[in-house]
C-alpha cells in the first residue's frame, strides 16, 4: 500500500543534510510553508542552497532559516520586501550568496528541471545585465538567451488539501511555485491542511500529480506568516 | 491662472486615467505596482479589462472587504486583493507563459528612465550598497505585446527621464511603445520620441525642454481627429 503521510514536519524534514538545495514554495506569505521551514531549523542542516521567489519578512519562517545562518546562497528574483531585513544584513556581510534571476525565468528553470529539459532559451534579461555572460543565439530573427533547468535535494511546498498517494490541491495565489518545486526535487515535502485517503479528491481537480511528491504531513491550522510578523514572533 | 500652476499638468490620478482611455474592452492587462494600480480606477464604464496578477491569478478583483481577505489572495505588490466571477488561479510557470508567449494585451510599468528607442530602465539604480531585486520586470516587457510606461515626466530633482540612452541597467531593449507623462502623451516610434497629445495647459516647448532627447510634435491628422 502507498502512503506518503508523515506523521510530523519534524520527521518530513529529518534527512535534509548539510550543503543540500532546497526549494521553497511561496510568493510573500502566500504558500510559505512556515511549519516544515520551522522543522527544517530545529533539524539543523547547514551551508544550504535556498531557491525561493523571495527572502522572508520579520523574523519567522524563509527570513528566520536565514537569520539562523543555515542559507548561503539563495537563488530568488525579489529578495527585497516590506519587513524584510534579515537578508538584506546578510548579504552585505557577505554571508549569503545571491543569484538573482527573473521571475518568469525562475519558474520556467524550475518547471524545465522538473521536466528533464535541461535548458532553454528566452527574451527575457537580453541585453540587460542578468543577462551578460549567457549564450545568445537569434532564432526567427528574434535574439534568445539560454537558461539551464533547475533541481533540487527537496522541496518544502505547502498545499490545502493531499491525499495519501501525494496528489496535492492549493488554496488561490497560494499554488504560485509549489507545482513546479515539486516536480524539481528529488525529494518533495507538502504540507496540507487536510490529508485524505486515495479517491477523496476528484481527479479532474488535482493539479499536483502524486508521482512528483514524496512526502506529506498534516498542518490542521498553518500559521500566516504577516500575523506572526504583526504580533513580534521571532523563530525559534 | 500663473504661468507656473499651468505647466503643472496631469496629477497621478489624471495620469491613470488618460491612460485607462485608451485600453479597449476585453483586454488582459497586468498593471505594475504603484502609479500603474491606479488605472484600475478609470475604466470607462461599459468596458471590461480581464486584470493579470503574475503570482497566480487571471481576473483579479479591487481589495477586500475589511476583515474580509485571505492572506492567500494576493496580487504582486503582496497585497490582499480577490477574485472576479470567471477568475483562474494557476502555478508560475503558466502565469509566465501567459507573459512571455505573448497572451497578455498590456503591461503597464513605471520607469526609471526611457530611452528614445524603447529601452527601459526601470528596476535598480545600480548603487552599490542596494539589494538587487527585479521580480517580473524583465519578463513583461520581453512578452506582452503593448508595454505602455506611466510616470511623472522628470525625477524628484527635475532631471529627464525620457532620455538618449538609459544610465541606469536596462529592463529591456526597445520594448516602450507609448509612455503617459504628467505633461505629455509620448509614442516611441522608428524616429524617437513623438508626442500624441500635450495635457491641457501645457505647452510642446516646456515637455522639449524637460525632455533629454529630440522630441517630434504630435502628427497634423492625429491633431485634427
Amino acid at each position: 500500500m502507498i502512503n506518503k503521510r508523515v506523521a510530523s514536519p519534524a520527521e518530513a524534514v529529518a534527512d535534509v543534510f548539510d550543503g543540500a538545495t532546497v526549494m521553497i514554495g511561496g510568493f510573500g506569505e502566500a504558500g510559505s510553508p512556515i511549519e516544515l521551514i520551522h522543522a527544517l531549523i530545529d533539524q539543523g542542516a547547514s551551508d544550504l542552497t535556498v531557491v525561493s521567489n523571495n527572502t522572508g519578512s520579520g523574523e519567522v519562517g524563509l527570513a528566520a532559516l536565514l537569520k539562523e545562518r543555515r542559507v548561503s546562497k539563495v537563488v530568488c528574483s525579489f529578495p527585497r520586501t516590506a519587513n524584510s531585513t534579515v537578508f538584506p544584513e546578510l548579504y552585505r556581510a557577505g554571508f549569503t550568496e545571491l543569484e538573482l534571476v527573473p521571475q518568469g525565468t525562475l519558474a520556467e528553470r524550475i518547471r524545465a528541471g522538473g521536466a528533464g529539459v535541461p535548458a532553454f532559451y528566452t527574451p527575457t534579461a537580453v541585453g540587460t545585465p542578468l543577462g551578460e555572460g549567457k549564450e545568445l543565439r537569434t532564432i526567427n530573427g528574434r535574439e534568445y538567451l539560454l537558461e539551464f533547468g533547475l533541481t533540487a535535494d527537496f522541496a518544502l511546498v505547502k498545499g490545502r488539501v493531499a491525499d495519501s498517494y501525494g496528489n496535492v490541491v492549493y488554496n488561490k495565489t497560494a499554488r504560485n511555485f509549489g507545482p513546479l518545486m515539486a516536480m524539481a526535487a528529488r525529494t518533495a515535502i507538502v504540507q496540507a491542511e487536510h490529508v485524505v485517503e486515495p479517491g477523496d479528491l476528484d481527479p479532474e481537480m488535482i493539479i499536483t500529480p502524486g508521482i512528483f511528491v514524496e512526502r506529506v504531513v498534516e498542518i490542521a491550522a498553518p500559521a500566516h506568516e504577516s500575523e506572526l510578523v504583526a504580533a513580534g514572533v521571532s523563530y525559534p | 491662472m500663473n504661468e507656473a500652476s499651468a505647466a503643472r499638468g496631469r496629477t497621478r490620478e489624471q495620469m491613470a486615467q488618460r491612460l485607462a482611455i485608451d485600453i479597449p474592452n476585453g483586454a488582459y492587462v497586468n498593471l505594475g505596482i504603484g502609479i500603474p494600480e491606479l488605472v484600475a480606477k478609470f475604466v470607462p464604464e461599459g468596458r471590461t479589462l480581464i486584470y493579470h496578477t503574475e503570482n497566480g491569478l487571471l481576473g483579479m478583483g479591487p481589495s477586500p472587504a475589511e476583515g474580509k481577505g485571505d492572506p492567500e489572495l494576493i496580487n504582486a505588490g503582496k497585497r490582499q486583493v480577490t477574485a472576479n466571477p470567471g477568475a483562474a488561479y494557476f502555478h508560475h510557470a503558466d502565469s509566465f507563459a501567459m507573459i512571455r508567449g505573448g497572451h497578455l494585451d498590456l503591461s503597464v510599468l513605471g520607469a526609471l528612465q526611457i530611452a528614445q528607442n524603447g529601452d527601459l530602465a526601470n528596476w535598480s539604480t545600480g548603487a552599490p550598497d542596494a539589494i538587487p531585486a527585479v521580480g517580473g520586470a524583465m519578463d513583461l516587457v520581453a512578452g506582452v505585446k503593448n508595454v505602455y510606461v506611466i510616470t511623472q515626466h522628470t525625477t524628484k530633482t527635475g532631471e529627464p527621464k525620457l532620455v538618449e540612452t538609459c544610465d541606469y541597467p536596462l529592463t529591456g531593449q526597445g520594448v516602450v511603445n507609448r509612455i503617459y507623462t504628467d505633461l505629455a502623451v509620448i509614442d516611441v516610434t522608428p524616429d524617437g520620441f513623438r508626442v500624441v497629445e500635450l495635457s491641457p495647459g501645457i505647452e510642446f516647448e516646456t515637455v522639449e525642454q524637460r525632455t533629454g532627447a529630440p522630441l517630434l510634435p504630435a502628427l497634423e491628422e492625429a491633431k485634427a481627429s
